[in-house]
């Protein structure tokens, strides 16, 4: 099976709103998605600039080819969880 | 267990990037709109409602410029002038920590409670073992009344079936001196007296109802003055707080606004060597033990609840002391700033005429974000001093009396031990240490569990930087080497 891909942007704006924290994932994971996820460290992806609301919508990370606003760690995991019992 | 930051955390960090943004956009004018924009209607709510959520932001706004919610006069002062006022102020904000009461839950005293697990069995030893007849058997299973219950836990370990369990109240579990406590209503407040500074409470507390009086306000304003030259001193525990390299971070705070950056890793370097020569003197002398005493929490809590250890702390001054006064020698007209993962140094700093303000990592992350800086892009600069590989390995345990040990050398016998985090059992091993002495001449304290890079003001996960600080150090000379 393919692993999950977790993009984390860490430039500066999501990396200070908390894309630090998500971090955690690297280091201790949820025992079930351990060994089914590929973490990134992404360069600033740009959202934080495009839009008028700007940074108050970060942490952005990607979960394969979604994107998650003002990430945290539990909406990355539970959407992890979701990608992986869909593929079940 | 690695738990990352809870969400209450997160949103001070958020409040603190409005401030910084409402601040460039107009001085303030906007700064009402910030509960609105960070809980527009329509979204999400945390408390009850929308108007419960947007009244507690408002009172984290007004930490965040400085001002204790507790010392609101009036409700109807609006943020911006509160934005006002501290742009008028001369002296920066009290330093203290609060508890916004409207935000406490008001967590049950802490007790034990008999579950669904509880098999109202025929022995019943929980109810035989409660020295205070504090239990009795009500529809068949086991009941504490909580006006008799003492807390002392004879019920819990008796229970076959693990069916009571203990209730603990997150913010006075954290607190290593005793210093946050309940009011008759319920609500929590933090006794200044007591209070080491240390910010564990406030994170632990998972309602975010404990806020601390940010400079940020006081430093944005002396930023934007042409007049004044700002200077940065950065904490050794910096590396790994931002993504791009130390180089890039200069460049970054440069375009904040400060006129320069040193590092605080250079007075490590000089606590480091005063400080061996203070135990090698010390031992010379025939005592048992130092401590160290570059942790302002750990100070203050010897100073005012370890009063055994007291004499065994070493004299020697912290790295934020020896950076500032070097500084302020080679430039006596700046305005220094202590950027850091610590509260307390906010308490050091007011004894100290060479530190004019005192900011977390995450408040200048906070400027970064709503000035769009990103620090990776910016362009690396160098510093004018190099520090050594003693002098940055300071923010992890560990780290000063490696240090120290380094320059002891085979001078004297060196018996080190580390204090990581300062809690209600360590505290106890300290006064025993003081009292009926111990194996170890030298012992490092720390109040962050992990040292400074886990301390309350980091933007990253403190194994992160943990890795980024050892990093450096394999890049740096050595004190040894280093000629004066
Ligand atoms: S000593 Fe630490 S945990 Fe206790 S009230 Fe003060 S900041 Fe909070
Ligand atoms: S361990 Fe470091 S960050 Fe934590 S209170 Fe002490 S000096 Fe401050
Ligand atoms: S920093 Fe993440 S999108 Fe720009």
């Amino acid at each position: 099976m393919e692993k999950v891909k977790v993009k984390i942007c860490c430039g500066t704006s999501c990396f200070v709103m908390g894309a630090a924290q998500i971090q955690v994932l690297e280091f201790a994971p949820p025992a079930d998605i351990a060994d089914k996820i590929e973490i990134e460290e992404a360069r600033c992806m740009n959202h934080c600039k495009d839009t008028t609301a700007k940074y108050n919508r970060g942490p952005f990370v990607m979960v394969n080819d979604e994107l998650i606003e003002e990430a945290n760690f539990e909406k990355v995991v539970n959407k992890i969880r979701e990608i992986l019992n869909q593929e079940k | 267990m690695l738990i990352p930051k809870n969400n209450a955390n997160q949103m001070r960090t958020r409040i603190l990037v409005k401030i910084v943004e409402k601040f460039l956009q107009g001085r303030f004018a906007d700064a009402d709109r910030i509960p609105l924009e960070l809980r527009p209607k329509g979204g999400e709510v945390s408390r009850c409602c929308i108007y419960k959520d947007r009244a507690i932001l408002k009172y984290r706004c007004m930490a965040s410029m400085g001002f204790a919610p507790e010392d609101e006069t009036d409700e109807l002062t609006s943020l911006k002038e509160y934005g006002e006022k501290a742009l008028e102020r001369t002296t920066h904000a009290v330093n203290k920590l609060s508890v916004i009461t409207d935000a406490c839950s008001g967590c049950i005293r802490s007790r034990y409670l008999v579950t669904d697990a509880c098999r109202g069995c025929f022995a019943k030893p929980c109810q035989i073992n409660c020295p205070k007849q504090a239990i009795s058997i009500v529809n068949g299973r086991s009941n504490i009344d909580p006006d008799k219950c003492i807390s002392c836990g004879r019920c819990q370990e008796v229970c076959p079936y693990h069916a009571i369990i203990r209730v603990p109240i997150p913010c006075e579990e954290a607190c290593p001196v005793g210093a946050i406590s309940k009011d008759e209503s319920g609500k929590e407040h933090i006794d200044p007296e007591k209070c080491i500074l240390c910010g564990k409470c406030l994170q632990s507390c998972p309602f975010g109802a404990v806020v601390e009086m940010s400079q940020i306000v006081d430093v944005l304003k002396l930023l934007a003055d042409e007049n004044k030259k700002v200077v940065a001193m950065l904490a050794p525990a910096v590396l790994g707080q931002f993504p791009g390299t130390i180089n890039n971070l200069i460049g970054a705070l440069k375009k904040l606004g400060f006129a320069d950056v040193v590092e605080v890793a250079i007075g490590a370097d000089i606590t480091t060597k005063k400080e061996a020569a203070e135990f090698l003197e010390k031992m010379k002398n025939g005592e048992k033990l130092m401590t160290s005493s570059c942790c302002p929490a750990y100070y203050k809590a010897a100073d005012i609840h370890i009063p055994e250890i007291k004499p065994f702390v070493s004299h020697t001054r912290t790295p934020m002391y020896y950076t500032a006064e070097l500084l302020k020698q080679e430039q006596p007209d700046c305005v220094s700033v202590f950027v850091g993962p610590c509260l307390a140094k906010r308490f050091e700093a007011e004894s100290d005429p060479n530190v004019d303000y005192v900011l977390t990592f995450e408040e200048i992350g906070a400027m970064f974000v709503a000035s769009g800086i990103n620090v990776a892009d910016c362009e690396p600069e160098e510093f004018a001093k190099i520090s050594c590989a003693q002098g940055r390995r300071f923010p992890v345990s560990g780290g000063v009396a490696g240090a120290i040990a380094s320059l002891v050398g085979d001078k004297a016998e060196f018996k080190p031990t580390a204090i990581n985090g300062l809690n209600k059992a360590n505290i106890k091993l300290l006064k025993q240490y003081a009292t009926k002495g111990s194996e170890f001449n030298m012992v490092e304290v720390m109040c962050c569990e992990g040292g400074c890079v886990a301390g309350p003001g980091c933007v990253a996960l403190a194994k992160k930087s943990a890795i980024m600080v050892e990093n450096y150090v394999k890049t740096a000379p050595d004190l040894n080497e280093q000629k004066d």
